[in-house]
């Protein structure tokens, strides 16, 4: 059942082979998806020459400018802890990926206790902001690195209040169990219950990821880019871009799993089963990541303390009484 | 049972976790002491799951990394974390270390005991143990669960009380 011998580690090199291939991609095609989508809803055509075809090439090329940018550590910074941050935010990303199924059959690692593992894994990205801010010995980075940790625990409640709600609702707390359970019409569990989730899900997805409504830990009015001011070159890529890029694929493929039915097709309907859950899947990531494209360009950014505000009084005390109400609902219906 | 492979996994965490313990205490910086902690607290998690414990390594990682070591970063950068060789030493050497003597010596002689003879069959052990950890905490241990749930509250209203001294 579990012995460790060569082939587990024949096995755990290449699965660390395909997540590392996986990621960058996804990040390059959720950045160009960022420049097009964002450029359409506010009637631009954005980026059209690189690789020619509507610039498919832009973020290949933007990866290849910051190559050749050089690495910079200012002389008072805390050279060890400076350059180890964007490691520190960047792995426990990477982490979210081995649990997300993609088809049935074709998950990295399906664990039993698949949801508590992305919540675990979810909270581990706060230290490595909190190593840039810090070590940056710049005023202007560790405020945003206070702002950004003080942000990533507030809006990581709700996130688990919803995943809490999910996994009463499915019995499990494996991925692919809850994907299974969801033969739904439109795949979200008791109309209102799930949707509520859902709501809460994708307000804390988009202020865990600090983008814009909630992107107060890198505002540039105030504190020029927070956490990552002092980085440049790929330590920027990796602490900054790269980072939200991924962080935004994997949020969309965690909300894809959780609330609108992984490869499932979207109804239970067998003529429909022709279609690869690859496709169902990939599909709803992409729904999902649109979600997150279309709310930057719609909404201004909030006040700090709204922003802490919104967290604490408004969507925790939501997200507790979902859970009471889906406890009843498992209990009694 | 451990095997070959058990056993060389135990020993390179037991090697990462050893280091980073001695690093949080000998370290000059509390900030660089904190994130060698973070070090500390991973490698226990990764002993849990090679115990077959996934749910026990995660509570660890979530609680632990997650919430308390960030809440002491958070805590050290908002009141004085000075960068470099800046040194925030009490000079209490000797107390700190008479008290982590004891203390080990305790937990080890408990440990012992309570475990004694008891072995866990790695390989051919079926699936993970979160399904009985849950069973066993809401049903032989829910008194002392909802108890230490109520402290937690008490706790927080504690803190709030206190910092809210308009």
């Amino acid at each position: 059942m579990f012995d460790i011998t060569l082939a587990t580690w024949q096995i755990l090199v290449i699965k660390i082979i395909v997540i590392l291939t996986v990621v960058p991609v996804g990040a390059l095609v959720g950045g160009y998806a960022e420049h097009k989508v964002m450029a359409h809803l506010q009637h631009r055509l954005g980026p059209m020459y690189p690789g020619g075809f509507h610039g498919w090439a832009t973020t290949l090329a933007d990866g290849i400018k910051f190559l050749y940018k050089e690495d910079i550590i200012p002389a008072a910074a805390d050279r060890k802890v400076f350059s180890l941050a964007p490691a520190a935010i960047m792995v426990p990303i990477i982490m979210t990926y081995l649990v997300i199924p993609i088809d049935r059959a074709l998950i990295v690692e399906d664990l039993d206790v698949g949801i508590f593992y992305l919540l675990a894994v979810g909270s581990l990205s706060t230290i490595g902001l909190l190593m840039a801010g810090w070590s940056s010995a710049n005023k202007y980075a560790l405020i945003g690195a206070l702002r950004s940790a003080a942000q990533l625990i507030a809006y990581e409640l709700p996130i688990v209040l919803a995943a809490v709600v999910v996994a009463m609702l499915a019995g499990s707390l494996s991925l692919i169990d809850i994907v299974e359970t969801q033969n739904w019409p439109f795949a979200i569990w008791p109309p209102g219950i799930g949707f509520i989730a859902f709501l809460l899900f994708t307000v804390g997805a988009v202020a865990e990821m600090t983008r814009v409504p909630f992107d107060m830990p890198v505002a540039e009015s105030e504190i020029i880019t927070g956490p990552f001011t002092e980085y440049s070159g790929m330590r920027y890529i990796f602490a900054h871009m790269f980072a939200e890029m991924g962080h935004m694929v994997a949020f969309g493929g965690i909300g894809a799993t959780l609330f609108l039915g992984g490869y499932q097709p979207i109804v239970p309907i067998p003529f429909l089963d022709f279609i690869p859950g690859v496709i169902w899947f990939s599909a709803k990531t992409m729904f999902m990541i649109f979600l997150f494209l279309w709310i930057r360009p719609t909404f201004p950014r909030v006040r700090e303390d709204q922003l802490q505000k919104f967290a604490w009084k408004f969507l925790i005390p939501v997200g507790l009484a979902l859970v009471l109400v889906t406890g009843a609902w498992v209990l009694y219906v | 049972m451990a095997t070959i492979g058990h056993q060389i996994v135990f020993w390179i965490i037991a090697v990462v976790m050893t280091v980073a313990a001695v690093a949080v205490v000998t370290a000059r910086n509390v900030v660089h002491a904190a994130l060698y902690l973070v070090g500390a607290l991973m490698s226990a998690a990764a002993l849990y799951i090679l115990l077959l414990a996934q749910f026990v390594a995660w509570v660890q990682v979530l609680v632990y990394v997650g919430a308390i070591v960030v809440l002491m970063l958070f805590g050290l950068m908002l009141t004085n974390a000075p960068i470099g060789r800046a040194s925030l030493d009490n000079n209490q050497r000797f107390l700190a270390a008479v008290t982590a003597g004891v203390l080990f010596l305790v937990t080890s002689f408990i440990m012992v005991r309570a475990f004694e003879g008891q072995s866990i069959d790695l390989v051919r052990e079926q699936g993970t143990l979160t399904e009985s950890v849950g069973e066993v905490i809401f049903s032989a241990y829910v008194l002392p669960f909802e108890v230490v749930s109520v402290l937690l509250l008490a706790a927080l209203v504690g803190a709030i009380v206190i910092a809210k001294r308009d």
